[in-house]
């Protein structure tokens, strides 16, 4: 399992397809054909996956503040979330900032 | 002879007259003696060696050419010369695997796709009822009243002409044993199946609809390229064509709801 901390930065991984349709996002991957169904919380996190922002960023400017999550609860959720994407190559972890070319 | 599904005629050569027999036999209504060949594919009654008979058909693009093979055929297609080759053994389920696999591969680039679906035509419109193994596909065409036509109980045909879905029959049959009719309409439903013990209609929103119908659709090229492709077209479709859950107790009276 990927592991991925507060201090990760999280980027789209280029092998994929990608929709959002209302508020949802729909994520499939090219690798394995795996599809995931992304709700707010986690559309607000895949847009924000840029590679320059800590996850820990993403949780308090993204997630916090338009959920009204408590941090700590939200950036468990995100771990998990994010290790969940990554484990199927979806998004990229690092615990440096990722050039945008390498991911996109 | 030319075999045309969805539109497409095929010109399936062989020099083997049992062969030939065997294939009138199986596309009867789909053998359009008539219709001018846009492809063609050469049939050589050879089976392939060394290849482990129950393994999975596996497809894959090779300098511009797709290559297939099963336990019982190998086959290369080329989109661009639109022809190809099978070599297969002299039973009808590898030549219809192919036809299949070719299908998809010409379907894909135009936004159409083949789908674990039976579907019908009622009142002009065409609608399909897809579902997993044992949701209920084969159920629903064997319940069709006399009004109804048959397009397929197995695998539907889905084509984007000018901006629209139609639905064609196909000859690729399940459990019902018959092929459909080869007849075509636009598209006005798509049900996803759930046997229950009433009959009701749901919407569904439509991430979780293309979620189930990318569940549903034949594609058998794990590359980057057609993996987008589907996604796209099954994006577009449920974007364009109305996407409910029908919830249904197996007997007639489900389809006072269709059409």
């Amino acid at each position: 399992m990927t592991m991925a901390s507060a201090e990760s930065y999280i980027a789209q991984s280029p092998d994929i397809a990608c929709s959002t349709l209302g508020d949802d996002t729909i994520i499939m991957s090219t690798l394995d054909s795996t599809v995931f169904l992304l709700n707010q919380v986690g559309t607000a996190i895949w847009k924000a996956a840029d590679g320059a922002t800590s996850l820990a960023r993403i949780v308090q400017e993204k997630v916090c503040t338009e959920f009204e999550v408590p941090e700590a609860q939200a950036l468990a959720d995100a771990e998990e979330f994010v290790a969940e994407l990554a484990e199927h190559g979806i998004l990229a972890v690092s615990p440096e900032p990722v050039p945008l070319k390498e991911v996109r | 002879m030319v075999i045309e599904i969805g539109g497409l005629p095929i010109e399936v050569q062989t020099t083997d007259a049992g062969f030939a027999r065997l294939l009138e036999g199986r596309y009867g209504g789909f053998v359009t003696p008539d219709a001018k060949p846009e492809f063609a594919l050469r049939v050589e009654l050879r089976p392939p060696e060394g290849f482990d008979a129950d393994a999975d058909a596996e497809v894959w693009l090779e300098g511009g050419e797709w290559r297939m093979q099963r336990g019982d055929f190998r086959a290369c297609w080329n989109p661009a010369e639109r022809q190809g080759e099978v070599f297969q053994s002299a039973n009808p389920y590898a030549i219809d695997s192919v036809l299949r696999i070719v299908h998809t591969l010409m379907l894909a680039p135009e936004g159409g796709f083949l789908l674990h679906a039976s579907s019908a035509v009622r009142n002009g419109k065409a609608f399909l009822f897809s579902g997993v193994s044992e949701a209920g596909k084969t159920t629903m065409a064997r319940l069709a009243p006399e009004d109804v036509t048959l397009l397929t109980d197995e695998a539907s045909y889905v084509r984007k002409v000018d901006g629209s879905y139609f639905a064609y029959g196909t000859p690729f049959a399940g459990e019902l044993g018959e092929p459909g009719k080869n007849v075509c309409a636009p598209i006005a439903a798509l049900y996803l199946l759930r046997k229950a013990p009433e009959n009701r209609i749901d919407p569904i929103d439509a991430a979780e609809a293309v979620r189930r119908l990318l569940r549903n659709i034949l594609f058998f090229a794990h590359q980057a390229e057609p993996v987008r492709q589907v996604f796209q077209s099954a994006c577009a479709f449920v974007a364009a064509v109305p996407v409910y859950e029908l919830s249904f107790f197996p007997d007639p009276r489900v389809w006072d709801l269709i059409g």
